[in-house]
């Protein structure tokens, strides 16, 4: 380090101080070119569809557009919009977005850019997005996979336990050791949802299914769900499920010999023979949905105003089954599929018991969504305990 | 050819243009990466360097963004003018941020804004009491402090991640992992309506204040200094190398926890397993950009937040990747180095002597 | 039984990532230059890497890749820091930082990418004896390479002139220099060998680890190497064992969650970075013990002419 004299910092100091005034002269200069191109513009109720200026639809993600998961899912059915709408719309999108406190400075500036649609695409976002939509009426903006609303905030989900229930019929159908195995990203109801669907999807195959769980703590960290990847099959397990974003664990499954479902997007090209089938979400759907009613009109929130999409609406698939599947098998998913669809099959109706044994939802009583939003429970066949559940 | 000759003495005229020329060394390979990205460069610089400045909120945000970085630097400054690296700083940031956000919660309807003065100091406590385990462990066992400060931000971040998940939890809050929202009392009082800008500002500028007081005027911190530069000397003068130490530790670890604290009490408003961005590790290079000197390193501070915002501001308009911000600033501090050189060398050019024989000698 | 033999061969590939790291920062550090940019150049030469495996197919090119970038890195900080004796600490945190970005950088477009399917080693004949073959004997050739590099390393630093040089050169430089010895050029080989081997390293992350390019996928595995070298107190074999700890610990806290033990999976994924400490302390606490091992001119400039 070198020494330091007092009177060049003095000099110096002065000389500093010179430029930053300079600079911010020059800044409260530019403060003419302020208002930024069509940030006043209100949502064209009705006028947008004749002519006007294209609808400017904005997103925000959390990962970047090539993590082959969560991600991957939003990008590809933001294609699907330009796809479907053509010159009636303009997208954009942030990737990489925190969920931390500059999250709100990101959502300011696609207000600031003239987006009178906004999608959040992560839990994390709910409350910079609260923020953001008190001080900008104008703007539509869709949240997630959150549960607060506003009045021109709402809020949507996919029905991804349905997704892990038909992986978990597939799975119960392959496995030889009677294991299954979980990797956990974070122990939120979601997700424990999913692990239960996940069992009880397997059990509807071989009741004797026991499944064991280990957590990583985060949605995408390849090296660790190597880690617990392995451990599950160093523990016996035979099958793996992830909640996980990456691809890791179903080539960890690849270089094991055994075999994984990949998780949101198509994963089979990266474990050939080790991929038993992709629980995929379809954002499009509820997309399309969205930008029409916007580009209609009829776009509406308020508190209580969240869509819960699954297979019914298309939302959810299990795909690319592996062919090593046996037709039987696939039938029955098609089974399943298909009584989603038309109403007539539902996974949380009793009897469904927990771990220790007593009925957590009666005999032939269907489960209703806040039920199932409320999931920190393990059922029976689960091995373990729910970490830190309250 | 040109040599690198060492000067008689230390260049002062240098010391003061190597920062900005190391500055302009990164905005000239930030042009040629926009270039070679396919971007308006131009464009990419009014990113950086105009949009961050333009209007009041952009100001206020560029504001927010410094504070932290500024309160961590000058602590860091202090530090490694003592020759104590303390590298784990944003351990002491989440430690600060875990004990403002406990006192936090503990307010209820009757509270008053003056309870943000005990979730300050506990955000001070708890960044102090983070620090105070390397710098124990230091002086008692001579463990080397960059390694343990550095294990225990990860220490740090795994245990606000048992917190969330766990014992502070919301209740309400459907299982995901964050605690209360806080209760607008807790909120640190704004500035100026508009931005979000708060009294953090005022409480930086008190440190640099301090700081600079303490580095450049007191005894204290020529004490702290000398056992730096020549720790011989400093024992000789009778200086406690122990209380450089502690001083040096407790003072950076208290200011990390006091930006953690405002950071909590502030923009975030609850804690979350994202409150740990980076800050101490960012605050390290706004620290040596900055000369370890507290009015450098106000200067540098705003520099790096204008690297933060333009770098966003750049992906979300000219689409230009996110890493981006990580490249420049990196690059800030490799180019800073580089440039210091010419403090204690001036390039010459040497003609005539065989190169062999110039070789041979100076090896 | 199995489950034992499991661990016992995930924590082999999990300690040999951090020992190579480790073994080429006790290179340049027995030289005495403190290379804190170990973070960076690993993530560095693991997209390196996987970017090269990706386009030639071949896993031994993304070696050299990797290798390559890595030594490409510290050659850059031993310009700065052996030649124009610029502040180690400092350099070498910049190398790290700007490593992360950069790699961050150049690595999004191979966020989706895949390498081809990973062959499955054995040693022929000994991977069949019960419990040790599938503990020991499936493992990649790295592994063994670590272990054989250790040994080499070993000898080498002790029976060697090669090695006696840089160790003096680490001792004591005014003495080297004074002897003829080229100390600046020596350090500057140093350094390259360890960037060199941090990148091979980082290489087998992304190659044959997790056969994945993400940011930040060494997760801090480059701190654990240097903090290694330091509390092996610059010996290969303690610095191989001490990574075998640290890869056993890793693997252990999902291990234990997978037997169900009742302890919150933070503080579990807490133990690796608590154990580093925990030795550490225990090493460094005799002073005398440390000062006796650490190569004496660490982390001091070195200026040949006074």
């Amino acid at each position: 380090m070198s020494v330091r004299y007092p009177r060049p910092m003095l000099r110096r100091s002065l000389l500093i101080a010179a430029s930053a005034a300079a600079a911010i002269a020059l800044a409260a200069c530019g403060k003419k070119d302020d208002a930024p191109a069509g940030a006043a513009s209100a949502p064209q109720a009705g006028g947008a569809a004749s002519g006007a200026a294209p609808l400017k639809v904005a997103f925000a993600y959390v990962g970047p557009v090539g993590d082959g998961g969560w991600t991957f899912a939003h990008d590809n059915a933001r294609k699907k919009l330009e796809q479907t709408f053509g010159s009636r719309i303009q997208t954009s999108f942030v990737e990489k977005v925190p969920e931390a406190a500059d999250a709100e400075r990101v959502f300011r500036d696609l207000v600031q850019q003239g987006n009178t649609l906004v999608f959040g695409t992560t839990f994390g976002y709910m409350a910079p997005m609260l923020k953001v939509a008190a001080d900008s009426p104008q703007v539509r903006f869709e949240h997630a996979t959150g549960y607060k609303q506003a009045a021109n905030l709402r809020s949507y989900d996919a029905r991804t336990y349905e997704g892990a229930y038909m992986a978990g019929v597939v799975a119960g159908a392959m496995t030889k050791t009677g294991t299954l195995g979980v990797v956990g990203s974070i122990p939120i109801p979601e997700v424990i949802r999913n692990i239960n669907s996940f069992t009880l999807g397997a059990q509807s195959s071989n009741p004797k299914v026991t499944v064991k769980v280990v957590w990583v703590n985060e949605w995408f960290n390849p090296p660790q769900e190597t880690n617990a990847a392995q451990t599950l099959i160093n523990a016996g397990a035979d099958v793996l499920m992830q909640n996980t974003d990456s691809s890791a664990v179903l080539q960890t499954a690849e270089k094991n010999g055994k075999y994984a479902f990949g998780w949101d997007s198509d994963m089979s090209s990266y474990g050939p023979k080790a991929h038993l089938g992709s629980a995929v979400i379809d954002w499009s759907p509820y997309y399309i949905a969205s930008v029409q009613a916007a580009l209609g009109g009829t776009w509406s929130a308020g508190p209580g105003k969240h869509s819960w999409w699954g297979v019914k609406e298309g939302a959810i698939d299990l795909v690319a089954l592996n062919a090593a599947v046996p037709a039987e098998v696939k039938a029955r998913v098609d089974q399943v599929k298909a009584g989603l669809k038309d109403g007539s099959f539902v996974i949380w109706k009793g009897p469904i018991a927990g771990q220790d044994g007593k009925e957590v939802l009666a005999r032939d009583k269907v489960a209703d969504d806040a039920f199932l939003q409320n999931i920190r429970f393990y059922v029976k066949g689960v091995e373990g305990q729910v970490p830190a559940g309250k | 050819m040109l040599k690198l000759e060492p000067r008689p003495q230390p260049s002062a005229a240098m010391s003061l243009a190597s920062p900005l020329i190391a500055l302009a060394l990164t905005t000239l390979i930030g042009v040629a990466i926009f270039v070679a990205l396919g971007k308006d460069p131009l464009q990419g610089l009014r990113m950086f360097f105009w949009e961050p400045l333009r209007n009041g909120y952009a100001l206020g945000e560029l504001g927010l963004k410094a504070t932290p970085l500024v309160l961590i630097a000058l602590g860091l400054a202090v530090a490694f003018r003592a020759n104590v690296w303390n590298i784990g700083a944003e351990g002491q940031f989440v430690a600060g941020a875990l004990a403002a956000g406990w006192v936090a919660m503990q307010a209820d309807a009757g509270s008053t804004p003056l309870i943000v003065v005990p979730i300050l100091l506990a955000g001070v406590l708890g960044g102090v009491a983070w620090a105070a385990i390397t710098a124990a462990l230091r002086d008692r066992f001579h463990a080397n402090e960059i390694l343990v400060s550095l294990m225990l931000v990860y220490v740090a971040e795994l245990l606000l991640q048992y917190l969330v998940y766990g014992p502070w939890k919301d209740p309400a809050g459907y299982n995901f992992p964050q605690t209360i929202t806080f209760l607008p009392a807790t909120q640190l009082p704004k500035l100026f309506t508009g931005t979000r800008l708060h009294i953090g500002v005022w409480i930086a500028l008190a440190a640099v204040i301090g700081c600079w007081w303490l580095l450049m005027r007191s005894m204290a911190g020529f004490a702290l200094q000398t056992g730096g530069i020549a720790p011989m000397a400093a024992r000789y003068a009778g200086f406690s190398s122990r209380a450089a130490l502690w001083c040096a530790m407790t003072l950076s670890g208290g200011l990390a926890g006091l930006a953690g604290a405002l950071e909590t009490a502030g923009p975030l408003g609850q804690l979350t397993p994202y409150v740990p961005v980076g800050y101490g590790f960012a605050a390290i290079i706004v620290a040596f950009v900055g000369r370890l000197h507290p009015v450098g390193i106000v200067l540098s501070g705003i520099l790096m937040s204008m690297f933060y915002i333009g770098g966003e501001l750049a992906q979300s308009r000219l689409g230009l990747p996110k890493a981006i911000t990580g490249v420049f600033q990196g690059l800030l501090l490799f180019c800073l180095l580089a440039c210091d050189t010419l403090i204690h060398y001036r390039v010459r050019r040497v003609a005539g002597l065989g190169v062999r024989g110039v070789d041979k000698e100076q090896r | 039984m199995d489950a034992w033999a499991l661990l016992i061969a995930a924590t082999l590939n999990a300690g040999t990532l951090v020992a190579l790291a480790a073994l080429g920062l006790l290179i340049n550090e027995r030289a005495g230059v403190v290379n804190l940019g170990a973070e960076g150049m690993m993530l560095v030469a693991a997209i390196a890497g996987f970017a090269a495996a990706v386009h030639s197919g071949s896993d031994l090119v993304g070696f050299l890749a990797g290798v390559g970038a890595g030594a490409l890195m510290a050659l850059v900080f031993g310009a700065l820091a052996v030649y124009l004796n610029t502040n180690q600490y400092a350099t070498g945190l910049a190398l790290s930082l700007f490593g992360a970005g950069f790699s961050a950088f150049v690595g999004q477009n191979y966020v989706q990418a895949k390498l081809g399917p990973r062959p499955a080693f054995a040693v022929p004949g000994l991977a069949d004896i019960p419990f040790i073959g599938p503990a020991l004997f499936k493992q990649h050739p790295l592994v063994y390479g670590a272990i054989a590099l250790t040994a080499l390393l070993a000898w080498g630093l002790t029976r060697t002139r090669a090695g006696l040089v840089l160790r003096a050169v680490g001792e004591s430089p005014e003495s080297a220099h004074a002897l003829g010895y080229p100390v600046r050029r020596i350090r500057l080989l140093a350094v390259v060998a360890g960037g060199a081997l941090c990148g091979l390293a980082g290489a087998y992350c992304s190659v044959i680890y997790t056969p994945l390019w993400v940011e930040g996928m060494i997760a801090g595995k480059g701190w654990i190497a240097l903090a290694l070298t330091s509390f092996a107190t610059w010996r290969p074999a303690r610095v191989l064992l001490g990574a075998y700890l640290f890869g056993g610990v890793t693997m252990l806290q999902f291990h234990l969650q997978g037997q169900g033990v009742q302890v919150a999976s933070q503080f579990l994924s807490m133990l690796p970075y608590l154990a580093t400490i925990v030795v550490l302390v225990l090493i460094s606490r005799n002073e005398g013990f440390i000062r006796a091992n650490m190569p004496a001119s660490l982390g001091r400039p070195f200026h040949p002419g006074g």
